[in-house]
């Protein structure tokens, strides 16, 4: 065996012609050219989510805003309600449980096969079957039953009178000719989806990239930004990168890079509001944290500004409750003053009594608990950090640890948690799930086990009316006794920041929720985008 | 040969067996939820009861034994599973992604063999001279090198400081198609660093396995005779010089694997290794289980091809292993 000794430019050679040979199996085709010069018709853009799957069968899209696919109704730039595969808002009958929907004429999936009311019908049916693993089907409880009467009207029946029904109808309809024929959890429409809306995906590239082409047959006319991407980058340091280099055209960004583009003379910042809240649960469970009186004192002993300024670099506000403060749901007068001389008087007269190390008691119970954070999550690290150092202030030991959801879930009843959520669409969705009595440690929803017999009262009036002073009388009732007895301390609301290139010209953001969707920042509306080419 | 050949492949379905196994157990006793990780964000929302529907119909509740069984018998049918972290069948998961795996591998692999066998021979020929000196000493620096960290390292340098080469992905952010050449050009990174990060152990080996044999007897008879030094090397010392390295080939498949593993989430390659860390991660039974047995077969084959060699290579070597 005779071995020639290879030189390295030799054997650097043999790796690259190798790599051509190997590569060459793979599909050929002209490339639409990298990030510098691209055309005026093309945008990428860098986002740090990435979905787990693309049907809407098992989630996907559920808040609106898909790109691929369109919901019977969805979201104009103030979250109003407007038509888009129905023809018009819905009727609902005098009870509130029968929502009537006319359906938009001669509407077509990107496949060229007629949209009508069946797709409807087997697009809610198939979330709401057992068999079907799809985790926010609780979403579309109030749903007793869905009909189609003709081609062009589905009619929607409900167990119960739910006013904010006709938010959860944003969600993406699948065609039945396809997903109706394959495994609805594992069957190729997962990654392959077809549907009516602005966009066709060309390819997902899991990890990597969403590939998105202009659907020429929208109803809607076709989108003018016609090649689309969003590249999956988790990392910040690498997506701020990649967007100065001119490989990304707009990207989410934390505050602190948001600012490194400034001075960026071709790059705009949006600031998208937000009811993206951070918040401290204490369990009812908890002899300490329990205690209206610890409770009380930590909601007005906290500074909240102070985590606004430093935490957050000014991008968001002061939180009170679920509802942000500049919404027209939030309840005037509920915002708290940061005062730690009364916060220490509740806790004198509740009779918590400082003790030889700073810290109170009552008789025999140490003014201390556990407060427990998302391991990785930095945002959530400051926070909870920055919650106890002002609790130990007014004499209250908080111990903060980290783990992940799988340690912290089996602690919630007797243990604090540095929590997060926000849905934008309607009052209910939030306030429910965290403030309902009944829904105390059902899955993760109700943490702190808060339970009001006042606010389950006022939770449940405004579900049953959809008059809007009633529904708002309501929800004052509720932030109100957030004051009175607050079993969370709501600490922020978070702005998500967004840069991108000008050539697009001016943008807008919606009011966001949460979860960082596909849907969010300036390219919600990408398909009425009008780049300068 | 062929008896070997024939007892490895026996021993084979043991070894299966007992390693699917132990991966059901270990994944079962994980502190990973499947459900929640199966679920993600909407899990923070979702009803117990629909917690509880997930969990029954992804058949995570049932015995860790019958669960095993299950996924046995349908594996040796031909039914591979479904991925739940992916929402596809897992035959569709690895045909999708185990191509640009073995490209990324077997890339690395053979520059690092090359590379590896150039500079050790390069080293082994002047022993204690000032070239065997930086080679010696860049293999060790190397070898304590983790291959991540070397990933991260060439990704700040070519990509963000020089903006040479792509810093990750397959293709170009604004491409919809995959092209020779732009795969070529996202391979060269990944590809080096897993080269590199293989290469320190073939350099000591061969440095070591060559110098030895310049010293035998058969050499330095050659060497008496008036023989070309260059003749010498070549025809004489490497032959017996690079014997440990043929054992090597084959048996630096595991090492090789792992490494591939970490290369592919530092650049975004969407080969196998992505998927593996995901399935881990959300203790996705059916992909894991998969990939061991891929992962399994290949540690195998790679000592069975070493050994095989070895025996050709060297005639006092006996097939009965």
């Amino acid at each position: 065996m005779v071995v020639r000794p290879a030189r390295g430019a030799t054997a650097v050679a043999a790796v690259a012609a190798l790599s051509v040979t190997a590569a060459a199996c793979s599909a050929p085709g002209g490339s639409s050219g990298g990030g510098k010069g691209r055309a005026g018709s093309s945008a990428v853009v860098g986002i740090a989510y990435e979905p787990d799957t693309l049907s809407p069968l098992l989630g996907y899209g559920k808040d609106g805003n898909s790109k691929i696919f369109d919901g019977l109704l969805t979201h104009d730039a103030d979250m109003e309600l407007k038509p888009a595969l129905a023809a018009a808002l819905p009727k609902v009958s005098a009870d509130g449980r029968t929502y009537t929907y006319k359906l938009r004429d001669g509407v077509r999936f990107s496949d060229g096969k007629p949209f009508s009311a069946k797709d409807v019908v087997f697009t809610y049916e198939t979330i709401l079957d057992k068999k079907t693993n799809n985790a926010s089907k609780t979403e579309l409880d109030a749903v007793d039953r869905v009909e189609a009467k003709g081609d062009d009207t589905v009619v929607f029946r409900l167990k119960y009178a739910y006013a904010p029904f006709a938010e959860r109808t944003v969600l993406p309809i699948a065609p039945e000719h396809i997903a109706g024929k394959q495994d609805v959890n594992t069957g190729d429409f997962t990654t392959k989806p077809v549907g009516t809306g602005p966009y066709t995906l060309v390819k997902w590239s899991k990890g990597e990239k969403l590939t998105f082409e202009a659907n020429p047959r929208y109803w809607g006319g076709e989108p003018k930004v016609r090649n689309f991407t969003m590249a999956i980058v988790k990392d910040d340091d690498v997506r701020a990168t990649r967007l100065r280099s001119g490989d990304l055209d707009g990207a989410v960004l934390p505050p602190d890079l948001a600012a490194t583009f400034k001075s960026d003379g071709d790059k705009k910042t949006y600031a998208a509001r937000t009811f993206d809240y951070r918040v401290v649960t204490l369990p009812t469970g908890n002899k300490v944290a329990g205690d209206t009186a610890v409770r009380r004192a930590l909601d007005i002993g906290v500074d909240r500004k102070a985590m606004v300024d430093s935490i957050l670099q000014g991008a968001g506000k002061e939180a009170y409750g679920p509802v942000p403060t500049d919404s027209p749901w939030f309840t005037e007068g509920t915002e708290r003053t940061h005062d730690l001389a009364k916060a220490g008087k509740i806790l004198d007269a509740a009779g918590w009594k400082t003790g030889k190390d700073g810290i109170r008691t009552r008789n025999g119970v140490r003014a201390s608990f556990p407060l427990w954070y998302l391991t990785g999550d930095k945002l959530r690290q400051d926070h909870a950090l920055a919650y106890a150092s002002d609790a130990k202030k007014l004499g209250i030991q908080i111990k903060v640890e980290s783990g992940t959801w799988e340690v912290i879930e089996p602690r919630m009843p007797k243990d604090a948690v540095l929590a997060g959520g926000g849905s934008p669409a309607d009052p209910d969705f939030d306030q429910y799930t965290l403030l309902k009595s009944s829904l105390a440690g059902d899955g993760f929803n109700n943490m702190a086990r808060y339970d009001n017999a006042r606010v389950d009262k006022a939770l449940d009036a405004a579900r049953r009316t959809d008059d809007r002073d009633r529904r708002k009388a309501a929800y004052d009732t509720v932030q109100r006794e957030l004051v009175k007895n607050p079993g969370y301390t709501f600490l922020t609301h978070i702005d998500h920041l967004y840069v991108v290139g000008n050539r697009f010209g001016d943008l807008t953001t919606q009011v966001e929720p949460h979860d960082h969707g596909l849907a969010s920042g300036p390219w919600w509306n990408v398909e009425k985008w009008r780049p300068a080419s | 040969m062929a008896r070997l050949t024939g007892r490895r492949i026996l021993f084979v379905v043991p070894v299966l067996a007992t390693v699917t196994f132990g991966v059901f157990a270990i994944a079962a006793a994980s502190p990973f939820d499947p459900v929640k990780a199966y679920a993600g964000s909407a899990g923070l929302t979702a009803s117990q009861d629909n917690l509880d529907q997930l969990r029954a119909n992804l058949g995570v509740d049932r015995p860790l034994v019958t669960r095993w069984w299950d996924w046995l018998t349908s594996a040796l049918r031909g039914d591979l599973g479904d991925s739940s972290v992916l929402r596809q069948p897992v035959a569709d998961v690895l045909g999708e992604r185990i191509g640009w795996s073995v490209l990324l591998a077997a890339t690395a692999f053979l520059a690092a063999v090359l590379l590896g066998t150039a500079l050790g021979v390069l080293a082994a020929r002047h022993q204690g001279g000032w070239l065997d000196r930086t080679v010696s000493a860049l293999a060790y620096t190397l070898e304590a090198a983790p291959p991540f960290w070397l990933g991260l390292l060439a990704v700040w340098l070519f990509a963000l400081e020089l903006g040479a080469l792509p810093a990750g992905g397959l293709t170009d952010t604004g491409s919809t198609t995959i092209t020779a050449g732009q795969v070529a050009s996202h391979l060269v990174l990944p590809a080096a660093v897993l080269a590199v990060s293989q290469l320190p152990w073939f350099v000591l080996y061969v440095r070591q396995g060559v110098g030895d044999a310049l010293e035998e007897d058969p050499v330095r008879g050659a060497r008496a005779r008036g023989l070309a030094p260059r003749t010498v090397l070549i025809g004489h010392a490497l032959r017996s010089g690079l014997l440990p390295v043929l054992t090597l080939i084959g048996s630096r498949v595991p090492e090789l694997i792992t490494g591939a593993l970490l290369v592919e989430t530092v650049f975004s390659w969407p080969g196998i290794a992505a998927a593996t860390v995901q399935a881990a991660t959300s203790v996705d039974f059916p992909l894991l289980a998969a990939l061991t047995v891929l992962a399994t077969l290949a540690v195998l084959l790679g000592n069975l091809a070493a050994d095989l060699l070895y025996g050709l290579a060297d005639p006092r070597v006996g097939f009965d292993g």
